[in-house]
C-alpha cells in the first residue's frame, strides 16, 4: 500500500499521538488559546472539548445512529456527576468505588427511564425523555434534604490527591482523552454490530424493520442504555475536571446544546459529533470571555447587548447551521466537492 | 378546609397557565409535527411585552392586549420566516425552534437583565376574596376565566368557522386535507397565530401569578405544557383541557403536603404511569 | 383406513372490518386462503386491497372480526410477531430504508430472518451469498452499492420482491408488485413469482391491477369494492359474474 492510502485510512493513529503529546507543547496559539498550548488553563478548555466532544458523539448513537430524539440526555451524565460526587463527599466513598457505583447509577436510570419512554415514539419519546429529565433537575436544584447543594453545586471532596489542583492538569486532560477514545470506539463498535445494523434500519424506517419479524423496542433500548452509560462515565470525568458537580449539567438547555453539537458536527457520521463538540465547547469559552473583555463593552449597545450572551449568540448560530449547512462541519467536504463538479460540469 | 380550596385554586390557576401554553402546542403538532420548541420564548416575549406596557403606565388589560399582540406577531414571524421555508422536513423545523428557543431568553437577559423583574400587579387584582372560608388571590379567578375563555373560543373556531374546520380536517389526516385542494399552509400561519396569542397571553398572566417576569419562565412552563399535552393526547384541544386541570391540581397539592419540588416531580411520575398502562395518553391520540 | 382432518386453512379472515376517523374502510370481510394457494386480488382504486393487507400484517388493527393463520388467532398480534410466523409481505408505495445500500437491505433482512440480531459483541456478517444470489435472481446485480432511495421506482419494487425473499415468508402478501416496472421486465418478474408459487410451494396473496399478469397465476380470484368482499371464486367464474363486471366495469365507465 502507498503512504497516501495508509495516511487515509490510519490517521487516527498519528492524530492521537499528537494529542497524547499536546501537554509538553510550549507552542502558543494566539486568539484560539489565551496561553501555550501546554498550560493549566488551556489543557483544562481541551480537555473540556474532548469530554462533549465524546459526549456528543455518544448522543449522536441516538440522534443519528437509531434516530431517536431524546431531550433528556443531560440527565445521564447528571446521574454520573451527582452519584458518584455525593457518595464521595456525603457517603465518605474512595474515588474508584464511587466512580463504579455512580456509573452503574447511570445504566440503572438509563434503562428504567429508557424502558418507559421507549413506549411512545416519535416526538411523544421526545417530550416524555424532556420530562423525566425536567423532574431530574428540578429534584437537584430543589435538594430535598439538602444532599445535592441545590442551586450552588456541589464541591467534591475525597478526590485522589493525584488527581486535584493545577499540577494535575495533564494528568486530568489525559484521563478526557481516554474517555473520548473509549466512546469513540464503543459508539464505532456498535454501530457496526448487528445490533448496529438493526439501528440503521429503524432510523430509516422503524414500521419496515417490524415487517421483518424485530421488534424495535428492545434495540432502542440497548441504543438508549449504551449512550446513557457513555454519558454518566462522561459526567463522572467531567467531576474530576471540575472538582464537582453544578446543576446548569442538569437542565434541558445542557441537552439542547449537546443537540447544537451534534447537527453542528454533522449527525450520523464518525466524526461530525466529536468536531462539533470541540468547535461549540471552545466557542463558548472564547465568547464568553470576549462578553467579559473590553473588547465587547466598547460597542453600541445594539451590538454589545446581543453579543454579551453566548447562548444568543449559539442559538442564532445554529439556526443557521440548520438551513445552510444541513450536514453539518462533516459534510462539508462532501458539499464543496458537489459544488466543485456541477462548476465543472457547466464549464 | 380552607387550605384544600385555596391549593385547589391555585392549582386551577397554574392548570390555566399550562393550557394556554399547551393548547397551541398540541394545535401546531396535530396540524404540522411541529414539536414547537419556541413556544416557550413565545411566552416569554409575550411575558416582557405585557410587564413593559404595564410598567410604562398602560393599564393592565391594554398591556395584557399589547403583550399578546406582540407574542402573535412574533409567532407569525417565526412561522413564516424559520418554519415555513423547511416545509415537509418536520426535524428541521423542530432543530430551527430549538434555536429560537435558545436565543430568545438570552436576548432578553441581555437586555433586561437575568434576574426576575417586579411585575406591576393592579390594586384591583392584587388583593383577595373569600370562598368557603378561604382567603383566595382574586388573580387565580383571572387565570381560570381567561383558559375558560380562551377554550371556548378555540371550540367555537374549531367547531364552527371554515379555517377552523380545515384546521381540524388537518390534525386528523392532513394528507386527505390537501387532496382536497386546501391549501394547508395557510392553516399553520393561522394555528402559528393562536398559538402564540395564547401562549403570550400565557405569558402576561405568567407574570401576574407569580408576581414577576424572567428570562426562564417560558422554559419552564413549556416542559409542564409538553407533559400535557403528551397526557391529553397530540393534537386534541379538549384532552389538553381535563390533561392540564389533573397537572395543576396534582402538582400543588403535591408541593404543599410533601417537599417542595415533590409536585413538579409527582407529575412526571404520573406521566410514566400514564404511558405505562396507556401508551396512546388519555385520549388515545399519540402516535 | 383413516383420512386425516384436514389441514385448518393457512390464513382465515372472519369478519373483518376498519374504520377510521368515523370512515369505514373496510366491512365484513371473510375469507380462508389453502396452503399453497395463489389468491390474487383485484377491485377499483380505494376499493381497500392495501387497507386489507395492512389488518393481515398487522400494520392496523382490526376494528371488527377474527384473522387466524394456521388455525391460531393473531387478530392481536403485533407486525414483528406475524412475521416470525412466516407472513411477509411487500409494500405498495415502496417503504424501504432510503438511506442505506440495496445490498444492506438485504443483509439486514438475513439477519433478520437467521436471528442473532441481538448482539452487540460481534461484528455484523456480510452474508455475501445471500446478497449475490437475492440480487440475481431479482436482477438488481450490479446495483448493490446503490441507496434504495436513488432507485427508479421498478427497482425499488424488485428491491421489495429481493427484502421479501431474503426473510423466506410461507404466506406472501404482494401488494401490486409490478406497478412502475418496464414492460420489458414484467415477463421476468411474473416467472419469479409463479415459481415461488409454484416450485417452491409458498401460499401468495397477491393484488394486482393487470389482468393478463393474473391469469396463469391466479388459483383464484377475489373482487374488492367500496371495502367489501364482491366475489371470490376461480377467476373463469368471477369474471363471468354480472355484478362484478357492472361494479368493476361499471366504475371506470
Ligand atoms: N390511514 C388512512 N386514513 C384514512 N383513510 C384511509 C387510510 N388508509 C386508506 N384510507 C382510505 O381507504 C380507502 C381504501 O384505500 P386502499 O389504499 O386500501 O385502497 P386500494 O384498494 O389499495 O387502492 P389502490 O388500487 O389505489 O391501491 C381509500 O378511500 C383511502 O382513502
Ligand atoms: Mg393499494
Amino acid at each position: 500500500m502507498n503512504i497516501p492510502a495508509l495516511l487515509r485510512r490510519w490517521w487516527p493513529l498519528p492524530a492521537l499521538a499528537v494529542l497524547v503529546l499536546l501537554p509538553y507543547s510550549a507552542l502558543p496559539l494566539p486568539g484560539l488559546l489565551d496561553g501555550p498550548i501546554g498550560s493549566p488553563g488551556s489543557l483544562q478548555l481541551l480537555a473540556l472539548c474532548l469530554v462533549f466532544g465524546a459526549l456528543a458523539t455518544g448522543y449522536d448513537l441516538l440522534l443519528g445512529r437509531t434516530g431517536l430524539l431524546s431531550f433528556g440526555h443531560a440527565l445521564y451524565f447528571a446521574a454520573g456527576t451527582y452519584a458518584t460526587g455525593l457518595l464521595l463527599t456525603r457517603a465518605g466513598l474512595g474515588f474508584w468505588p464511587a466512580a463504579g457505583l455512580g456509573l452503574l447509577a447511570g445504566v440503572a436510570l438509563s434503562a428504567l427511564l429508557g424502558a418507559v419512554s421507549l413506549r411512545v415514539s416519535g416526538i411523544g419519546f421526545a417530550m416524555v425523555t424532556l420530562a423525566f429529565a425536567q423532574a431530574g433537575s428540578i429534584l437537584v436544584q430543589r435538594d430535598p434534604g439538602g444532599v445535592t447543594g441545590g442551586e450552588e453545586g456541589l464541591a467534591a471532596t475525597g478526590l485522589p490527591a493525584s488527581l486535584v489542583g493545577i499540577a494535575h492538569t495533564a494528568d486530568l486532560y489525559w484521563i478526557a482523552l481516554a474517555y473520548l477514545v473509549v466512546t469513540l470506539a464503543a459508539v464505532q463498535w456498535a454501530v457496526r454490530s448487528p445490533i448496529g445494523r438493526v439501528w440503521e434500519g429503524i432510523r430509516e424506517n422503524e414500521r419496515r424493520v417490524e415487517v421483518l419479524g424485530l421488534r424495535p423496542y428492545g434495540f432502542k433500548l440497548v441504543a438508549f442504555v449504551l449512550a446513557g452509560t457513555l454519558a454518566a462515565l462522561g459526567g463522572v470525568v467531567y467531576l474530576l475536571l471540575t472538582g464537582g458537580a453544578t446543576p446548569q449539567t442538569t437542565t434541558s438547555d445542557f441537552t439542547l446544546s449537546l443537540l447544537v453539537m451534534v447537527v453542528l458536527g454533522g449527525s450520523g457520521t464518525r466524526w461530525g459529533p466529536l468536531v462539533g463538540g470541540v468547535l461549540y465547547t471552545w466557542a463558548q469559552h472564547r465568547l464568553a470571555s470576549l462578553a467579559g473583555s473590553g473588547t465587547i463593552a466598547g460597542l453600541p449597545s445594539v451590538l454589545r447587548v446581543p453579543l454579551s450572551q453566548p447562548l444568543f449568540l449559539l442559538g442564532v448560530l445554529f439556526v443557521i447551521i440548520v438551513y445552510a449547512l444541513p450536514g453539518g462541519v462533516a459534510g462539508l467536504p462532501a458539499r464543496l466537492r458537489a459544488r466543485a463538479v456541477s462548476r465543472g460540469a457547466q464549464a | 378546609m380552607s387550605t384544600v380550596v385555596l391549593l385547589g385554586i391555585t392549582g386551577l390557576g397554574l392548570g390555566a397557565l399550562y393550557f394556554l401554553v399547551a393548547s397551541g402546542l398540541s394545535l401546531i403538532f396535530g396540524l404540522m409535527d411541529v414539536l414547537n420548541f419556541a413556544h416557550g420564548a413565545l411566552l416569554s416575549i409575550g411575558a416582557y411585552a405585557t410587564w413593559w406596557a404595564a410598567s410604562h403606565s398602560f393599564g393592565f388589560p391594554l398591556a395584557l392586549l399589547f403583550g399578546t399582540a406582540v407574542g402573535t406577531l412574533a409567532a407569525v414571524a417565526l412561522e413564516l420566516g424559520l418554519v415555513r421555508p423547511l416545509y415537509r422536513r418536520p426535524r428541521e423545523q423542530v432543530l430551527a425552534t430549538v434555536g429560537v428557543g435558545l436565543a430568545v431568553p438570552a436576548l432578553l437577559s441581555a437586555i433586561w437583565g437575568a434576574d426576575a423583574r417586579t411585575f406591576p400587579v393592579p390594586s384591583a387584582l392584587a388583593g383577595t376574596f373569600t370562598l368557603l372560608g378561604a382567603s383566595v388571590p382574586v388573580d387565580r379567578l383571572v387565570l381560570v376565566g381567561a383558559a375558560l375563555v380562551v377554550l371556548l373560543a378555540l371550540r367555537l373556531f374549531l367547531g364552527r368557522t371554515r379555517h377552523g374546520l380545515v384546521v381540524r380536517a388537518g390534525v386528523e389526516d392532513r394528507a386527505m386535507v390537501t387532496a382536497l385542494g386546501i391549501d394547508v399552509r395557510k392553516a399553520f400561519t393561522l394555528v402559528f397565530a393562536i398559538g402564540g396569542a395564547a401562549a403570550a397571553l400565557a405569558g402576561g398572566l405568567a407574570g401576574l401569578y407569580f408576581g414577576s417576569v424572567d428570562p426562564t419562565q417560558g422554559g419552564s412552563l413549556l416542559i409542564f405544557g409538553f407533559v400535557v399535552v403528551v397526557m391529553g393526547g397530540l393534537g386534541s384541544v379538549s384532552g389538553a383541557a381535563v390533561a392540564c386541570v389533573v397537572v395543576g391540581l396534582v402538582q400543588q397539592f403535591a408541593n404543599y403536603y410533601s417537599t417542595a419540588g415533590l409536585g413538579d416531580l409527582s407529575v412526571v411520575v404520573m406521566l410514566a404511569a400514564l404511558l405505562l398502562v396507556r401508551p396512546s395518553g388519555l385520549t388515545g391520540r399519540l402516535a | 383406513m383413516t383420512t386425516a382432518p384436514p389441514a385448518p386453512p393457512v390464513l382465515q379472515l372472519t369478519d373483518v372490518g376498519w374504520s377510521i376517523g368515523g370512515a369505514v374502510i373496510l366491512d365484513d370481510v371473510s375469507l380462508e386462503v389453502r396452503e399453497g394457494e395463489f389468491l390474487a386480488f383485484i377491485g377499483p382504486n380505494g376499493a381497500g386491497k392495501t387497507s386489507l393487507f395492512n389488518l393481515v400484517s398487522g400494520l392496523n388493527p382490526v376494528s371488527r372480526g377474527r384473522i387466524a393463520l394456521d388455525g391460531a388467532d393473531i387478530t392481536r398480534l403485533a407486525p414483528h410477531a406475524r412475521a416470525r410466523r412466516g407472513l411477509g409481505r411487500t409494500f405498495q408505495t415502496s417503504s424501504l430504508w432510503p438511506g442505506m445500500s440495496v445490498a444492506d437491505h438485504v443483509r439486514l433482512a438475513a439477519q433478520a430472518a437467521q436471528g442473532g440480531s441481538f448482539r452487540l459483541w460481534r461484528r455484523a456478517r456480510p452474508f455475501t451469498a445471500e446478497v449475490t444470489d437475492t440480487l440475481e435472481r431479482t436482477g438488481l446485480t450490479g446495483r448493490a452499492d446503490a441507496l434504495a432511495g436513488s432507485l427508479s421506482h421498478g427497482e425499488k419494487r424488485k428491491l421489495e420482491l429481493a427484502v421479501l425473499l431474503v426473510g423466506d415468508p410461507r404466506v406472501m402478501l404482494l401488494d401490486e408488485p409490478m406497478a412502475g416496472v418496464s414492460a420489458e421486465e414484467v415477463p421476468a418478474l411474473t416467472e419469479l413469482i409463479r415459481s415461488l408459487h409454484r416450485d417452491e410451494g409458498r401460499t401468495v396473496m397477491m393484488v394486482e391491477h393487470h389482468m393478463d399478469v393474473l391469469l396463469g397465476l391466479a388459483d383464484r380470484l377475489a373482487v374488492m369494492h367500496h371495502g367489501t368482499l364482491l366475489a371470490l371464486d376461480v377467476p373463469d367464474t368471477v369474471m363471468a359474474d354480472e355484478t362484478v363486471q357492472l361494479a368493476y366495469l361499471g366504475e371506470g365507465l
